[in-house]
């Protein structure tokens, strides 16, 4: 009987042999993600009573950890909670974590491996390990005149404000509104933060949804700067070269023309490209859109960023669209004009405008500008990077010309900063018949040396309809904006 | 059988050594283990060692000591690194039922607390691992109880499913109750189990290994040789029908079909059981909606919709415990439903980490070995199944609470030996092991003269000793 008894032996070996590898996998291989698991309980109570790291703006802490008697030792609080909700996100024992304090949460809470070394002279000098901080790449002055832009809509004003740094990518200003207080959700008190919670989500206005990066609307007028910008690289066509204007574009495969605004001629049967985008007019757009196709469309507006997640640093970037398949000739005219089922993101709408101010080459959106750790030693610089060479230099040159005469003398002018050239496009876009018409203003200025890109979005100003222009509402803030960076 | 001779598994002239002073030595290193562990969940929870650590520590003590004279005594020849194991295993358990107890104490006063009665257990446990000793001088006596033993194990499976003795817990009908006590019947079924199969295979094992068809390359065996194991099927499927106890359920079978194969040194049962037992299990699969959710909460944890929050927190537990653990008192063990009980693995992997875990499974790994070893150098046919059986059945339940534990494979719900909170397996296994030791005594004595017979005490086994022990 011995050598079944010594198959028996092999064969428990062998269940014991798996016994401890599965143990191994999932005490050492698998532990890191159990543990980063949003319902574990236990590293959530560990992460709650210990220091974390706080996130830093312009040198100042917009969010940090203070010290509070009760079991769990630190309480999070957030400074100017509502200008900066969308970018520090909340830090909830119930809900988790949200924008920053979720996506460079291994950081902020301490279990980052590049602390690794922290969190062993902690353990050895039985210290609590504590997080790193994390310095964003806002500029505060700018956060502030795109938050008080918003704000002088009002409070319950529905729209967003990005503002990018053309050669960097970095996100110098990020306000939506209507915004929301993280510390009514960081609060100890459980059964408080489930009220505020439910109120907040009852809210019809979504205050917990970024307007900037998490919604796309119709760009309207805004995306002719995309149309424009897939005209002149296809070569048949130059700002001064002559497009169709008038009152309206007939369409193929329909009795219905396509208008312009207000009942507008665009100045005349035949005008140059630089003045259709100067009065923004539909009807050389639609045409231009017919005479490009949706094809050379998509895949222009897809060089911006369009049908493409890049943001890494706030979570939930929802990705802008251009519509998919065989378009046909009608629905390709009003992509051409940003409506039909053409949407974006505000910062997507930045990004067009960043590229044309940079030369052509869209830089990937950052908002995390440094790690440290908790002795404030630098863990970790982010790089610019090239993101897409969305047009040639060229092309990006005669865009900004074009832009320019926008502010100068077109539809943009209330954007206009005395001494400073100004390079903008607006836009007002129709979604349904029943809802007020979305305002967007886009631009950047020095025009011929960007330091900073806008886009702004108002969605519903509680004003009259007719009031409701890119121009009137969305312009000034663009200009606050830039005004605030070029004067720091 | 050319394997019953022993000089087939030892070299001539070969004479195993007692080691009692080895494992006294050993038992020393097991109470560090248990008493230390006992004072550490003291000092990482309260932040002083407890109270009552000598009158704790002296009466663990006491029962090792108890239990070593004992052997010392009556199986000097016995393996000497199994008891060591046990109490070290024992211990441990007793500390970390202390720590939850205090996690719980926190919580809420008036908590239950369960180490007082554990200790109690396992006093009973080694008064019964002594009476083995004493009562059973020669592990071939069973051989005369083989039907009494099974007629036994069927009583005890059927006990529970009694009305007014039997009690459900937890979905499982394996509870009986005397008195304020509950007892799970089913752990000292399985010794009984053994000792039936090991008597009834010595008995049958040429009939079942004659005759048989080549087929593929494996010999099956007679369709009429079939009965038994079909009638142990038939058990192993009633006790999961009607006590919905899957885990007992796998272990009999398992258990079974093992020593079958050992006996007639057939693969062919092998495959004929494996067969058997899958379409089994995928039966039992298809028509028990207990048996589904387990294998739900096996294959998709996290489904929110699956029921397996125990196992998906004791995931957590393990992992939060890492390579070296929280320490002892630091980790929080009781998120874990019922942590004292089937999951006190994951409690141990929590606060000690996978250097604990590592150790508990080595330790499990050298009892079976252990076991495994006193049937290959054991000389008599009997004795060589049983302590297989015990052996392999060990070696199976860790295998299946552990692998349940660690999402190896589906949980079915047994106890860890030793480790777990629960009179009944504790005394069960304390018993277990009495009957290895037992038979590894009779196995590693130096052979009798062959005019000594059996009646030889321990007098006459240091005369005829070659090796000089002292």
């Amino acid at each position: 009987m011995n050598k079944p008894i010594r198959t028996m032996a092999i064969f428990c070996m062998l269940l014991f042999v798996a016994l401890m590898l599965n143990t191994t996998y999932l005490q050492y291989v698998d532990a890191g993600d159990l543990n980063a698991r949003d319902d574990n309980k236990r590293v959530r109570d560990a992460e709650f009573s210990r220091k974390r790291g706080a996130i830093v703006a312009g040198g100042k802490a917009v969010a940090k950890s203070v010290p509070v008697k009760d079991p769990y030792a630190y309480q999070r609080v957030y400074r100017e909670p509502f200008k900066y909700a969308q970018l520090t996100g909340y830090y909830s024992y119930i809900y988790g974590r949200d924008a920053v304090e979720l996506t460079e949460n291994e950081i902020l809470s301490g279990s980052d491996p590049r602390l690794f070394v922290d969190r062993v002279v902690d353990m050895v000098g039985d210290n609590q390990p504590e997080g790193g901080s994390v310095s964003l790449t806002i500029d505060p002055p700018a956060q502030d005149a795109a938050f008080a832009g918003l704000r002088a809509l009002g409070n319950r004003v529905e729209g967003a404000v990005v503002a990018l740094e053309p050669s960097t990518g970095k996100i110098l200003a990020l306000a939506s509104s209507p915004s929301y207080d993280p510390n009514l959700l960081a609060s100890h008190d459980f059964s408080e933060v489930q009220e505020n919670r439910e109120r907040l989500l009852e809210d019809e206005a979504d205050p917990l949804i970024n307007r900037a990066t998490q919604e796309v609307y119709p760009p309207g007028s805004t995306f002719k700067l995309v149309t424009a910008a897939a005209a002149l690289k296809s070569g048949e066509y130059r700002p001064d070269s002559i497009v169709k204007g008038g009152l309206s574009l007939d369409l193929p495969q329909t009795e219905n023309p396509l208008p312009n605004d207000g009942g507008s001629d665009c100045g005349g049967e035949r005008i140059t490209l630089t003045q259709a985008l100067m009065v923004s007019c539909n009807v050389s757009f639609g045409f231009l859109g017919l005479q490009l196709g949706d094809t050379a469309l998509r895949e222009q507006a897809e060089k911006f960023g369009f049908g493409d997640v890049y943001l890494q640093d706030l979570d939930g970037q929802a990705v802008s669209r251009f519509p998919e398949g065989d378009v046909d000739d009608p629905l390709t005219a009003y992509s051409a004009i940003g409506q039909y089922e053409v949407a974006a993101t505000p910062l997507q709408m930045a990004m067009v405008v960043a590229g044309i101010g940079n030369g052509g080459t869209v830089m990937r959106p950052y908002v995390v500008d440094e790690v440290r750790a908790p002795d404030l030693s630098v863990l970790d610089q982010t790089n610019p990077e090239d993101y897409r060479e969305a047009v040639s230099s060229s092309v990006a040159r005669d865009l900004t010309e074009m832009m320019i005469e926008v502010v100068d003398q077109g539809t943009g002018t209330t954007a206009q900063i005395p001494g400073i050239k100004v390079a903008g496009k607006t836009g007002t876009a129709q979604s349904e018949a029943d809802r007020p018409p979305y305002a967007w203003f886009v631009s950047f200025a020095p025009a011929d040396d960007p330091e900073v890109a806008v886009a702004v979005l108002v969605e519903d100003a509680g004003v009259e309809r007719d009031a409701i222009s890119g121009s009137g509402l969305a312009a000034p803030i663009a200009k606050a904006v830039m005004e605030a960076v070029i004067n720091r | 059988m050319s394997s019953l001779n022993p000089l087939n598994a030892l070299p001539l002239g070969f004479t195993h050594r007692r080691r009692r002073g080895a494992e006294l030595f050993l038992l020393l290193l097991s109470l560090l283990v248990g008493v230390g562990g006992y004072a550490a969940v003291g000092l990482g929870v309260e932040g002083a060692v407890p109270v009552d650590i000598i009158g704790y520590g002296g009466w663990l003590a006491g029962l090792c000591i108890g239990a070593h004279l004992i052997v010392r005594i009556l199986a000097p020849y016995a393996d000497p690194v199994m008891l060591p194991i046990v109490a070290a295993l024992n211990g441990l358990g007793l500390a970390v039922i202390y720590r939850i107890d205090l996690a719980k104490l926190a919580d809420n006063e008036d908590a239950n607390t369960l180490a007082r009665d554990q200790l109690i257990w396992m006093t009973v446990g080694v008064v019964l691992f002594a009476a083995v000793l004493v009562l059973l001088r020669d592990h071939r006596r069973l051989q005369a109880f083989t039907y009494t033993a099974g007629f036994a194990a069927i009583v005890l499976l059927l006990m529970p499913l009694l009305p007014v003795l039997g009690t459900e817990i937890r979905g499982a009908r394996i509870w009986i109750n005397i008195g304020p006590l509950s007892f799970q019947p089913g752990e000292i079924a399985k010794l009984c189990l053994v000792v039936f199969f090991a008597g009834y295979l010595v008995l049958h094992r040429d009939a079942l290994a004659l005759a048989g068809r080549r087929f593929v390359g494996i010999d099956l065996p007679r369709a009429r040789d079939l009965g038994p194991i079909l009638v142990m099927w038939a058990i192993s499927l009633a006790v999961l029908v009607f006590q919905r106890d899957l885990g007992s359920s796998l272990l009999f079978f398992g258990l079974f079909l093992v020593m079958l194969y050992v006996a007639t040194e057939r693969p062919g049962w092998l495959v004929v059981g494996t067969t058997l037992f899958v379409a089994g299990a995928y039966t039992g699969f298809l028509l028990f909606s207990h048996v589904q959710s387990r294998v739900d909460a096996w294959l998709r944890p996290f489904d929110p919709e699956s029921n397996s929050y125990q196992i998906v927190q004791g995931m957590y537990g393990m992992a939060w415990g890492g390579l070296v653990g929280r320490g002892l008192g630091q980790g929080d063990p009781i998120q874990i439903p019922i942590a004292e009980s089937d999951f006190i693995f994951a409690a141990i992997g929590e606060e000690l980490g996978l250097t604990g875990t590592m150790a508990i499974i080595v330790l499990y790994g050298l009892i079976v070995e252990r076991a495994l070893r006193t049937a290959l150098v054991c000389r008599d046919a009997f004795g060589k199944l049983l302590a297989t059986g015990l052996g392999v059945v060990f070696a199976l339940q860790v295998f299946v609470v552990i692998g349940g534990v660690t999402k190896l494979i589906p949980l079915t719900g047994l106890t860890t030996p030793f480790l777990s909170y629960g009179g009944s397996s504790l005394v069960a296994n304390w018993a277990i092991i009495g009957l290895l030791l037992r038979i590894s005594d009779q196995a590693r004595r130096p052979m009798p003269e062959l005019s000594g017979g059996q009646d030889y005490g321990p007098d006459e086994d240091d005369a005829t000793a070659v090796v000089s022990l002292r």
